[in-house]
Order: C-alpha cells, then sequence, then structure tokens
C-alpha cells in the first residue's frame, strides 16, 4: 500500500482530523528523493491512528518496528516505524510536541509490547512524557541523573555525586 | 511443620560470566522458581547517539563499531548505507560484494561465539573451545582485510577502505573448505547431543505472537517459526543476486519458538553465510572500491531509516539530516535491547538455572543494548 493511499484511507476514517503528507528530501541536484516521505498527525490522536492501523485488515501493521524522538530546537518529532509482516508494507508516522519539559504523548504499549522500552528510552534521553504508561523510569541513566542528554540544549553536571565528569586535557600543560 | 515461602529477591550481575556482558537481573524467586527476572540495563550507556551528533559523518565510523563489537561489519554498512541514501551516493558494485563479503564473515564469527558460550553456559566447555579456534582463522582473514580484528571500520561513505590483498579470496575459500565440514563436527558435538536437547527443548518459548509484538528480529524472530530475513524480504545491496536459503525454527526438541530453535537456527545460518560467501567470490567483478565523495559529506535536510539484517537481525539506522555536514540526530535501533526487553515477561514461571540458557539463546550483547 503507498502512502497516498494509507493516507487517503486514514483520512476516511478520521475525519476533520489534520492527516498531513511530508515529502522526504530531494537531492539538490538530480531532484531525486533520497529521504523517507512521512506522515505527520496530530499528538493527541496518535493512539487512535496507531489502533487503526493495527487493527484494521487491509493496513495490519502489526510490529512497532522503531520508535524514536528528534529534538529540532523549535519542537519535539516522536517518530514510529511501522512494520507490517502480513502485507509487507512500512509506514513513517509522526507527532510534533511543543518543545517544553511538559510535552507529553499517549503511551502504546497495550498496542505493541516493545514500546514499553522504547519509550522509557525517549522518556529518559528527551524528556518527553508518555500519558499512562505502566513504568514510565529512566532506563539508561541512574534514576538521579539531572537533565535529558539527547536534548539539543543539555549541559553536563559538573559533577556526579562528587565524580568529575570532565578531566583535563592531557595536552594543556 | 508448615515451609516459610515468601518471595526472594535475588541479584545477578552486572558482573557474571553468563549475562554476556554489563547487565543486572532482578531475580524474583520461590523457591528454584522464577516469579520474575527484571533486567536492569545502561551500565555501558555511552551515549553513541550523542556523539554521533558532535562528530562529522566521516567521522562517526569508527563509532559504529562499538554498537555491536561482535558484528562490527553490519553496524558499519549499516550506518554507511542510511548516509548514502539520503545523500544520493551510490556506491560500485566491487564495494557492494566486499561488504557482503565482510558482513557474511562477520556473521561466521559472531554466531561461533554465539553457538559456542550457549553451549558453555549451559555446561559443554569444548565445543566453545571449537567455536573460539575457527573464530580465530576467520578473526585472521579479517585482519588481513582491513587491519583490525574486532573493531573493523571497514566501511566507508562510498564504498570501503580497502580491497582485498592479493591471494586473500583464496585464504578464504581455503578457510570456508575447512569450515564448512566442522560445522557438521559441531552438529555432532552439541545439536545431536541428548543433554543440550533436555537443556534446552521446550525451555524459554517465544511464540510467533509474542516474537512481533515484542519485535524481535532475526534468529530470535525465525526461532519462532517466522520466515523473514530483511536479506530476502526487502533486498538490500547485492543479495537478490545470491542463492541461498532462510533457516526457520521447527520445534523439533520440544516447542517451536524454544532455546533449541533459536540456537539451530545460528547452527545453519552458519552453512548459508559460506555458501553466500562462496558465490560472492565467483561473481565479485573487477573495478574501484570507493567512488569519490566530497570531503564534507552534507546530505539535504530530511531523514531515512534503513534497515539491515545484522547477526542479531533487523539493524535499523534513523538518520536525520538538517543539511550541515553533522547529523542532527542518529538512532540505532537494535535487536538485543527488543529481545531484553522480553525477558521479563518470559522469565515468569521459569527455572533460574533456565535463565541463563534463555538469556544465551538470545545472543544478547550489552553494549548494543546500551550503546
Amino acid at each position: 500500500m503507498t502512502l497516498e493511499h494509507i493516507q487517503r484511507k486514514l483520512s476516511e476514517f478520521f475525519k476533520g482530523v489534520p492527516i498531513e503528507l511530508v515529502e522526504g528530501a530531494k537531492n539538490p541536484v538530480s531532484q531525486a528523493q533520497t529521504g523517507d516521505s512521512c506522515l505527520v498527525v496530530p499528538a493527541d490522536k496518535i493512539k487512535d491512528v496507531c489502533k487503526t492501523l493495527k487493527t484494521i485488515e487491509q493496513f495490519s501493521f502489526d510490529c512497532l518496528s522503531n520508535l524514536t524522538a528528534v529534538d529540532r530546537k523549535d519542537k519535539f518529532e516522536v517518530v514510529y516505524h511501522l512494520f507490517s509482516y502480513k502485507h509487507r508494507h512500512s509506514l513513517t508516522l509522526k507527532a510534533i510536541l511543543p518543545r517544553e519539559d511538559s510535552a507529553h504523548v499517549e503511551t502504546l504499549e497495550d498496542l505493541w509490547g516493545c514500546a514499553n522500552w522504547l519509550e522509557r528510552e525517549v522518556y529518559d534521553l528527551f524528556g518527553i512524557k508518555f500519558d499512562n504508561h505502566s513504568d514510565l523510569r529512566r532506563i539508561m541513566l541512574p534514576d538521579d541523573w539531572i537533565g535529558h542528554p539527547l536534548r539539543k540544549d543539555y549541559k553536563e553536571e559538573e559533577d556526579y555525586h562528587g565524580i568529575s565528569t570532565t578531566r583535563p586535557s592531557l595536552l594543556s600543560s | 511443620m508448615e515451609l516459610n515461602t515468601e518471595e526472594m529477591l535475588l541479584n545477578m550481575g552486572p558482573q557474571h560470566p553468563s549475562t554476556h556482558g554489563v547487565i543486572r537481573f532482578v531475580v524474583k524467586t520461590d523457591g528454584e522458581v522464577m516469579n520474575a527476572a527484571v533486567p536492569d540495563i545502561g551500565y555501558l550507556h555511552r551515549s553513541i547517539e550523542k556523539i554521533a551528533e558532535k562528530a562529522t559523518y566521516n567521522g562517526f565510523m569508527p563509532w559504529t563499531d562499538r554498537v555491536d563489537y561482535l558484528a562490527a561489519m553490519n553496524c558499519n554498512v549499516a550506518y554507511a548505507m542510511a548516509v548514502e541514501k539520503l545523500a544520493g551516493i551510490e556506491i560500485s558494485r566491487r564495494a557492494e560484494y566486499l561488504r557482503v563479503i565482510a558482513m557474511e564473515l562477520n556473521r561466521i564469527i559472531s554466531h561461533l561465539l554465539a553457538v559456542g558460550s550457549l553451549g558453555m553456559d549451559v555446561g559443554a566447555y569444548t565445543p566453545f573451545v571449537h567455536a573460539l579456534r575457527e573464530r580465530e582463522k576467520a578473526n585472521d582473514l579479517i585482519e588481513e582485510l582491513c587491519g583490525q580484528r574486532l573493531t573493523y571500520n571497514y566501511a566507508r561513505i562510498g564504498g570501503v577502505i580497502y580491497d582485498m590483498t592479493p591471494n586473500w579470496d583464496k585464504k578464504v575459500l581455503a578457510f570456508l573448505d575447512q569450515f564448512e565440514p566442522l560445522v557438521n563436527e559441531f552438529d555432532r558435538l552439541l545439536t545431536d547431543a541428548k543433554i543440550l536437547r533436555k537443556r534446552l527443548g521446550g525451555i524459554g518459548v517465544v511464540t510467533a505472537e509474542d516474537a512481533i509484538n515484542y519485535n524481535l528480529v532475526g534468529p530470535n524472530l525465525r526461532g519462532s517459526g517466522i520466515m523473514f530475513d530483511l536479506r530476502k524480504d526487502m533486498p538490500y545491496s547485492v543479495y537478490p543476486e545470491l542463492d541461498f536459503e532462510i533457516p526457520v525454527g521447527t520445534g523439533e526438541a520440544g516447542a517451536l519458538g524454544d532455546c533449541f530453535d533459536r540456537y539451530n537456527v545460528r547452527m545453519k545460518e552458519m552453512r548459508e553465510s559460506v555458501k553466500i560467501l562462496r558465490q560472492c567470490f565467483e561473481r565479485i567483478p573487477a573495478g574501484e572500491h570507493q567512488v569519490k565523495v566530497p570531503k564534507k559529506i552534507r546530505p539535504p535536510a530530511g531523514d531515512t531509516y534503513v534497515r539491515t539484517e545484522s547477526t542479531r537481525g533487523d539493524l535499523g539506522v534513523y538518520l536525520v539530516s538538517d543539511g550541515s555536514d553533522k547529523a542532527c540526530r542518529v538512532k540505532f535501533r537494535c535487536g538485543s535491547f527488543n529481545a531484553m526487553s522480553i525477558v521479563e515477561k518470559i522469565s515468569r514461571g521459569m527455572m533460574v538455572a533456565d535463565l541463563i540458557a534463555f538469556i544465551a539463546s538470545l545472543d544478547i550483547v550489552a553494549p548494543e543494548i546500551d550503546r
């Protein structure tokens, strides 16, 4: 199923919800498309859209291949890569969140089991909260770590429990 | 007299040989039976994805080795493929073949350690030594190709760094000739051994439904009976031209999707890799091993997600470019991470000793979980 097809079908299911198709990057010289195209879905509708994509037979996206986030400095993007073992097609979904500490989006863990850990990773490294998540704790970093390292404006603390996080350059003296 | 049967909390790891790296499990047991084993990861988190945002596209290549040190070649190539796709770089056919040769040799190297250490974890020491001996030979061959034995740093954006040395192909073919019969020997030592079958059969059963739900990939997915291999189903590089089979689990030692099935898929995959390597050496064309690319690579602003079949299965690289010479975001979607997330569910009701067999059969690599 092509992306245009999925967009048209989804718009039929969700009347009045803007589901936008964003074309992938193009090579400036040859104009050939090199990036992936994606669908941008309103953040508050992501769970409903994903549920439809998983359960309706013609979509059958039974696998959440990847879930991650990007810090665009003025906004957060949460990116979902879906894949269907049944029809062997894939889809990229994006939800745009405001770039603030309170950024949040609905969890998908009751649709796909692997979302539990993937969302914990995004929470840990970006500080994006997932509503109704059963176990939203840090996963990579210690529980008392300050800040979210994959944010573009992250500044490392001077020390962690008295252990310095920097070391003087061996070349400077 | 009533026996006290309260739940006991045990700590396994983070420094323990059977956890295959620095991972900790909080094991909730009631006698020998576990109520759950909760994995605690992050001990090896080095924030490789943050480093990718600070290094240039070429400068990040050595870091990709450290994502999965047992299948560094696959990580190299996956990252190079993502950058090439976004920047619209086409590499030469010779480079494609050299990459596939290196990746398949790497697959043999990684699977040898996987099945060898699995044997050791369940009590068979001898096959491990045999596996490491063969692995050393393959390491020597890779060392001659690219200079390193573990963190290869072989792929480049636009091809590979070195062409084969003279007569290297003959050396590899000689290795394959003596290695292929040895797989049969491994079968006699391990696969057909009654103890191993009893120890792995019917243990840690992952149903096909669970495998997809938790997004298990590679041999772990195929062990549950799902015929899916990116090399065949979403072909990339020169894999469509090569003829090979995809082994899947059959449930011959107990249940479909048990530890034995995952182990056996890896065993069979080594034979397929041998097959692929032989075909590659027959078909590799003459030509350049590297195409000319700009010194500073600046892919157009956009993003791409590239999936490749690494040794541990689907290795996805999500690359976001903002048009500058440094990546805006690189995400490695690794098989081990998802494999760990299913441990808590499967471990319920399992014996403590079987947890070790289960972890070994998932073939996880700790740095790949934590990145």
